[in-house]
């Protein structure tokens, strides 16, 4: 009897130690989401909950012909693929250039090139703009002083370049994050096995391709695919930057569904844009998954 | 084995340090220094790269002629509770997914790994509806379910990571020397965990000071906002004072960074311990 009653509650531990957690996201997400689907399929307007009501598909049927969210979607392409790709290639590079060895003052090093990762996205988004500013701001100036253009520019009232500028942000803010994630990876890898590398002759690009590069994989498709959909889902830096101007050149997905969400409070389209991107993204994961082969070896 | 590596390699490794130093710091270099210079050399278009007259007058003005303490100690709060909170409920999940094979187990990775994949603002409108008639709109415990909920999943996987690089035999010969469970955790994982948990509040302890959309739409009282609200109506407030902002900016970040100071060296190391695994 006694050891029955122990294998329940053995039985019921992990249930109870993880409900706390489900219960939050149950009630906050789970729920929500939830909500969130049905109102995809309803006119509903904040201000005008009387005429709300079930229409269908109309909302999707009108995204389809809706162009600002075609430009959102390509912006989206362009904002989430370029700066995940610079930050990736400036992570890693920074973390490689760590890895190689000890030097003077290290710690206080890393604790100052990775300090943009704790820097608020609010404030990151507020110093970049009053860096862009065309003509008191410092990046026309250095732009100037360098003679690579002679007359101050406005690059985030351009709408050329202003998803430029806040894809320049995000790549600021995203280094570090990567650097971080990388450098833990290389530095899980056993240094017997460069040792080894060495004494077969490999050169340091060919242990950088059969050593390094096969331990680190799995680091990297994790990291680069939630920080595609972290990217692809971050409408912070834009909104404050440049509220997806001018004229909705850097008007991504995120930013639109908060704009039509909050600004124009029509909260059914803006449900039906959230779960055009969530598809969006849930496609996308499982193709890269796919792709990379990620997750056959078991979780 | 150090081997010495050629002259010029060590040159090109310090250049590239330097580059990187100099990329992550201008940005707040400029914060700091556009905080500290008088509001008629901030509309000059020489532009100085250095400050030649500091004055104080922007942090004054934010101190005194703004609710921005107030915001601040909103923010602190929020994040602080939030960061407590999430380390607790995320040590028993992690610990229950790394130590028991159970029914749905699997399905809570999945769980987990799919709430980080659909657009937070897809949140935003369902769960103002709710917090309304729960009359949770526009208070601070509000904020901080939405901010716990947000962090959870993360924090959860996280742990996980963590209690799986302890081996199991560590915690067993608590057992046998007469702890419960519960007590095995805080008295031997925890502990030997540290870097990791650290590395784990200061993610929360950030996002939660950094969350701005949710602020935004669910705190209307000057008394309540949080720092990110309370900076972007300062800034329509006063017709875009960069002085005053980058003064603001710049307090806002102290806590962060102080934070960051004393922790950056458990980071990677925490994230070491964890992280890395699928």
């Amino acid at each position: 009897m006694h050891a029955r009653s122990k294998s329940w509650t053995r039985k019921l531990t992990p249930y109870l130690m993880l409900s706390p957690s489900y219960a939050f996201i149950v009630t906050l997400m789970a729920v929500p989401v939830g909500m969130g689907i049905l109102y995809s399929f309803q006119n509903y307007m904040f201000f005008d909950p009387f005429n709300r009501a079930f229409i269908g598909l109309d909302n999707f049927s009108r995204i389809l012909g809706d162009r600002t969210f075609w430009t959102a979607v390509r912006n989206t392409v362009v904002w989430t693929v370029v700066s995940l790709a610079l930050q990736f290639i400036l992570g890693m590079t920074l973390a490689l250039l760590l890895n190689a060895g000890p030097f003077p003052g290290k710690p206080l090093y890393q604790a100052l090139v990775f300090l943009p990762w704790a820097v608020p996205g609010f404030l990151i988004g507020m110093t970049w703009k009053w860096m862009f500013n065309a003509e008191l701001g410092v990046i026309s100036d250095i732009l100037m002083r360098l003679h690579l253009i002679s007359q101050p520019v406005g690059i985030l009232s351009n709408p050329s370049t202003a998803l430029l500028g806040v894809i320049a942000a995000n790549v600021w803010f995203g280094v570090p994050f990567f650097a971080i994630t990388l450098l833990a990876g290389l530095q899980s890898i056993p240094y017997e096995l460069y040792e080894a590398g060495t004494i077969d002759g490999a050169s340091s690009t060919g242990l950088f391709y059969h050593v390094t590069l096969p331990l680190l994989k799995p680091t990297i498709i994790v990291s680069t695919l939630l920080r595609f959909i972290w990217i692809a889902n971050f409408p912070d830096l834009i909104y404050i930057m440049t509220e997806g101007g001018p004229a909705g050149a850097s008007q991504t997905l995120a930013t639109y569904i908060f704009a039509t969400g909050y600004k124009s409070l029509n909260i059914g389209y803006s449900a039906a844009l959230s779960v055009v991107l969530f598809l969006g993204l849930l496609v996308f994961a499982a193709v890269y998954m796919g792709i990379t082969r990620f997750g056959r070896e078991g979780a | 084995m150090i081997h010495r590596r050629p002259a010029w390699q060590r040159v090109g490794r310090g250049l590239g340090l330097l580059c990187f130093l100099v990329f992550a710091l201008f940005p707040l270099y400029w914060m700091v220094l556009t905080s500290l210079k008088p509001t008629q050399e901030l509309f000059s278009h020489n532009i100085n790269y250095w400050p030649l007259n500091p004055s104080l007058q922007h942090y004054l003005g934010v101190l005194r002629r703004t609710s921005f303490p107030v915001y601040f100690r909103n923010s602190l709060l929020v994040a602080g509770i939030t960061s407590l909170t999430v380390l607790v409920i995320s040590i028993f999940g992690g610990y229950a997914i790394a130590r028991f094979r159970f029914k749905g187990r699997q399905a809570s990775l999945m769980i987990l790994l799919a709430t980080q994949m659909f657009p937070g603002v897809i949140l935003v409108s369902p769960i103002f509806i709710l917090f309304a008639k729960m009359h949770l709109l526009n208070t601070l415990v509000g904020l901080i379910l939405i901010y716990v909920t947000l962090n959870i999943p993360f924090a959860v996987f996280l742990m996980r990571g963590y209690f799986e690089s302890v081996p199991v035999e560590i915690e067993e010969a608590a057992h046998i020397d007469g702890c419960s469970r519960v007590a095995a955790i805080w008295r031997v994982l925890v502990p030997s965990l540290w870097p990791g948990l650290v590395a784990t509040i200061v993610f929360v302890f950030t996002a939660a000071w950094s969350e701005m959309i949710f602020a935004i739409m669910f705190i209307n009282s000057e008394g309540l906002k949080t720092v990110p609200v309370g900076l972007t109506m300062f800034v329509s407030k006063f017709n875009v004072d960069w002085g005053m902002m980058m003064a603001a900016a710049t307090l806002a970040l102290i806590p962060v960074a102080i934070l960051f100071g004393f922790i950056q060296r458990y980071l990677v190391q925490g994230l070491t311990m964890g992280a890395v695994k699928g």
